[in-house]
């Protein structure tokens, strides 16, 4: 082969070689540290693994916030609307947390469908909702919605 | 009636915009000269309508003028007028307004100081900055005008200016990032120029040069800025978040930093020609990217304020045609053949092309992680978000790797050097920073291997770059001294510039291993023992300031017995808008930071406490601060001051 075109060809292997590599890589790291988000009703109905990172939102159930006394636990539940999920979460909440408003949540969810937090995060502001809550409410609207129809068109009949 | 004025000159300034982008371009094409001199008195007239369109929104924050929907939703009587100043620029509308009046600025910055470049150029220049601009004030203009009314029913009182941007870091953080973003467009706007041209030598890189430095040197700023930012007001003592917004700064500034490596190539020996054109076109894509990231609320983060899909479409659209179109442009135009000079694998050259390599390397896994979460979400594989472990998982290797071969490639002389001539620099540089690097952490508390390796690495960066100047300055001249000043200015930027590199390194690595933090309960009277640092609640009682209430602790930090500092962190409640912030207290040291929030008031007088010590944390600041000082001295260089004065006296 003519030199030039085989150190063509080396450049283009090379190169084929690398790229793949790297996009291996970063895919294969990507997997490991993506969060998936799950509403409440999808956490409820058995969807969301166990003891895996994901993260889990919706509205803070009034009057659902439990401190403890002496310590910085602190349990409260989220909802959709139609599902609730039981969080714990050691450490300080956000400024904007409030029982009514938003909060998206990551960490696990254990063995008894408790999802311990590593951290949570509420709207920061008055005008805003984070779009996963927004979602989550949305889709359990819908879901009941559906429902409430199918049941309806169970009662025509 | 001035919002009016202020609307009625943004529309004047479209149209002025409109026609700077059409005229001068046609006018460069047909060659003739009438229709390209029409650029200057074009530019000079868009500035100053924008400028007044500028100032009409500035009188109205300052006038409490709530009938204005941006003002009413963004400010308040009882803001303090500063803040009532940079609430200008709080919010999208002003952000944007911000923008393009920013814009103007660098046009007219490059209408006057191109008096010596080829009409022509000056011309096609200014024409695509013109495009761009008429972008904007569309954008502006029908999805998010500033000098909205909502007549007749308007507000009495404003909703206030959300309280984490109530902050002096917030009055400089974006018009700092936006004169680096938009800076970046004098350099794509050149590349788009010398394209349509087909004059792409190396005269190019020269005039491009100095315009890129300034805009890193605000890039540079700005991120930083915005970090510090986060740091204390944010309230819980991070520095980077990998937050998309973030990230969307970043990825411009990583691209822009390769741009000025590849640059000096370009300029001093002619090679990598097309690709410091496509780098100058990526830098400000990813700057339109960004801005398309950060305003179209397609994102989760602390910058995604309220939002509106079809700013998202626009704005996509806006970038699809520039982007597209201008990489179209450099696919079919872009050089073909570089000028013929071979190079060494032991040369300037090919560690810039390692340096270039590993910066765009970096900027795509960032892409990739940042853009990820917007696919699978078009593409319905669930609401997902990449965590920080994926970025570090490539950032520190890569950026380890570069600040490695960096002071090598800085020795190095262009075209080749010989691996004997080159051996003696390195090997006395090599076994002291091992040695004191292996040595620091036993004089720190504890042994910890990273500390180890960051010290070891900065040490290298700093030993054989100072060794360098020394043996420049001594080999060259008579006298050191004499040496010393011969060395030119863009040599000095350099010295200074990465040695910041190494000064962020210590500051980042050793805040990363040594900080420690504790979330913890505290009444009056409690003390916590942190790092050797006594921290003792004293009391907590009212506070009262312009637009809010506090809560106010009184913290007494005492090491060995002796008083350190007190620390006064509050949890404040904004009164317009009834939201609570955390404002921490910090004692800043260079090798320390102590660290204090207030968390939320528990039972009694308890209260949950943040309290961090963070180890040589400023030097991730300072090491920047020396980054931009760098590029602002290699700026000074003879070469660019030449030029200047030409340009003044022509």
């Amino acid at each position: 082969m003519h030199p030039l075109r085989r150190y063509r060809l080396t450049m283009v292997i090379f190169i084929v070689v690398m790229t793949s590599i790297a996009v291996g890589l970063m895919s294969f790291a990507l997997r490991k540290n993506i969060n998936l988000f799950y509403t409440p009703s999808s956490v409820v109905l058995g969807e969301a693994p166990i003891n895996v990172n994901i993260r889990v939102g919706g509205m803070v159930v009034e009057g659902s916030l439990i401190r403890a006394e002496d310590s910085l636990l602190s349990i409260f539940k989220v909802t959709d609307g139609v599902s609730e999920v039981k969080v714990q979460h050691e450490g300080i909440l956000p400024d904007m947390f409030a029982e009514g408003g938003g909060a998206v949540a990551t960490g696990k969810l254990d063995e008894n469908f408790i999802f311990i937090a590593s951290t949570v995060l509420a709207k920061h502001d008055e005008n805003y909702m984070p779009p996963e809550v927004t979602f989550a409410m949305d889709e359990a609207r819908l879901h009941t919605k559906k429902l409430n129809s199918e049941a309806g068109s169970l009662n025509n009949n | 009636m001035i919002a009016e004025y202020g609307h009625f000159a943004l529309i004047l300034a479209l149209a002025l915009a409109l026609m700077q982008a059409i005229i001068p371009q046609i006018g460069a094409f047909a060659g003739n000269r009438l229709w390209m001199s029409t650029v200057r008195p074009l530019v000079a007239a868009q500035t100053l309508f924008v400028l007044i369109s500028f100032g009409c929104l500035i009188f109205l924050f300052l006038n409490d003028d709530f009938s204005v929907r941006y003002v009413a939703e963004n400010s308040n009587t009882l803001l303090p007028d500063r803040y009532k100043i940079s609430a200008v620029w709080g919010a999208h509308e002003g952000s944007l307004l911000l923008w393009v009046f920013i814009l103007a600025l660098w046009s007219s910055a490059v209408s006057i100081f191109s008096a010596n470049l080829p009409a022509h150029l000056v011309a096609r220049v200014l024409a695509v900055m013109g495009f761009i601009s008429v972008g904007f004030y569309f954008f502006l203009l029908f999805t998010s005008n500033p000098f909205d009314r909502s007549l007749p029913f308007f507000p009495s009182e404003g909703a206030d200016l959300n309280p984490l941007l109530q902050d002096v870091g917030l009055i400089f953080h974006p018009p700092m990032l936006y004169m680096g973003y938009v800076g970046l467009s004098v350099a794509f706007s050149f590349s788009i120029a010398a394209l349509l041209s087909g004059d792409t030598d190396s005269a190019w890189a020269r005039w491009v040069r100095p315009w890129t430095l300034v805009s890193w040197i605000f890039l540079t700023l700005g991120i930083s800025l915005g970090s510090w930012w986060a740091y204390y007001e944010l309230g819980w003592g991070g520095w980077w978040f990998w937050d998309p917004v973030e990230n969307a700064s970043f990825m411009p500034w990583l691209v822009c930093t390769a741009l000025i490596h590849s640059l000096s190539a370009t300029e001093k020996r002619g090679v990598f020609r097309s690709w410091t054109l496509l780098l100058a076109i990526i830098a400000f894509s990813l700057s339109l990217l960004g801005t398309f990231l950060v305003r179209s609320g397609v994102l989760t983060s602390v910058h995604a304020f309220a939002s509106d899909p079809t700013r998202g479409v626009f704005i996509l659209t806006f970038l699809v045609i520039v982007i597209g179109g201008s990489l179209l442009l450099f696919a079919l135009k872009g050089p073909t053949k570089n000028a013929p000079s071979g190079f060494s694998d032991l040369s300037k050259e090919m560690f810039i092309l390692i340096n270039n390599l590993l910066l765009m390397s970096l900027t795509v896994v960032i892409l990739l992680g940042t853009l990820y979460p917007l696919i699978a979400d078009v593409l319905g594989w669930g609401k997902i978000s990449v965590g920080p472990p994926y970025f570090n998982l490539f950032f520190v290797p890569l950026t380890l790797l570069l600040a490695i071969l960096m002071p090598i490639g800085s020795v190095l002389r262009w075209k080749r050097s010989t691996t004997v001539s080159v051996r003696h620099y390195f090997n006395g540089p090599l076994v002291c920073s091992i040695f004191l690097g292996g040595l620091f952490p036993f004089f720190y508390e504890g042994y910890e291997p990273i500390a180890a390796v960051t010290v070891m690495v900065a040490l290298w960066i700093i030993f054989i770059t100072l060794r360098d100047v020394w043996r420049k300055s001594a080999q060259t001249s008579r006298s050191v001294l004499h040496g010393l000043i011969r060395l030119n200015a863009s040599y000095y930027g350099m010295v200074v510039a990465h040695i910041g590199v190494a000064i962020c390194i210590i500051g980042v690595g050793l805040t990363s291993t040594y900080s420690v933090q504790r979330d913890i309960r505290m009444e009056p009277g409690d003390q916590v023992n942190v790092a050797g640092y006594q921290f003792k609640f004293v009391a907590i009682g009212p506070f009262k300031g312009p637009n809010y209430i506090a809560d106010q602790a009184e913290i007494a930090v005492t090491r060995d017995d002796s008083a350190v500092a007190v620390l006064y962190p509050q949890k404040r409640r904004y009164l317009a808008s009834g939201q609570t912030m955390t404002e921490a207290s910090i004692d800043s040291g260079i090798f320390r930071d102590l660290y204090v929030a207030l968390g939320e008031p528990l039972k009694g007088e308890a209260w949950a406490l943040r309290v961090y010590v963070k180890p040589f944390v400023i030097w991730i600041w300072l090491g920047s601060a020396f980054i931009a000082l760098g590029a602002l001295i290699a700026l000074l260089d003879r070469r660019y001051r030449i030029n200047r004065r030409k340009a003044v006296h022509a």
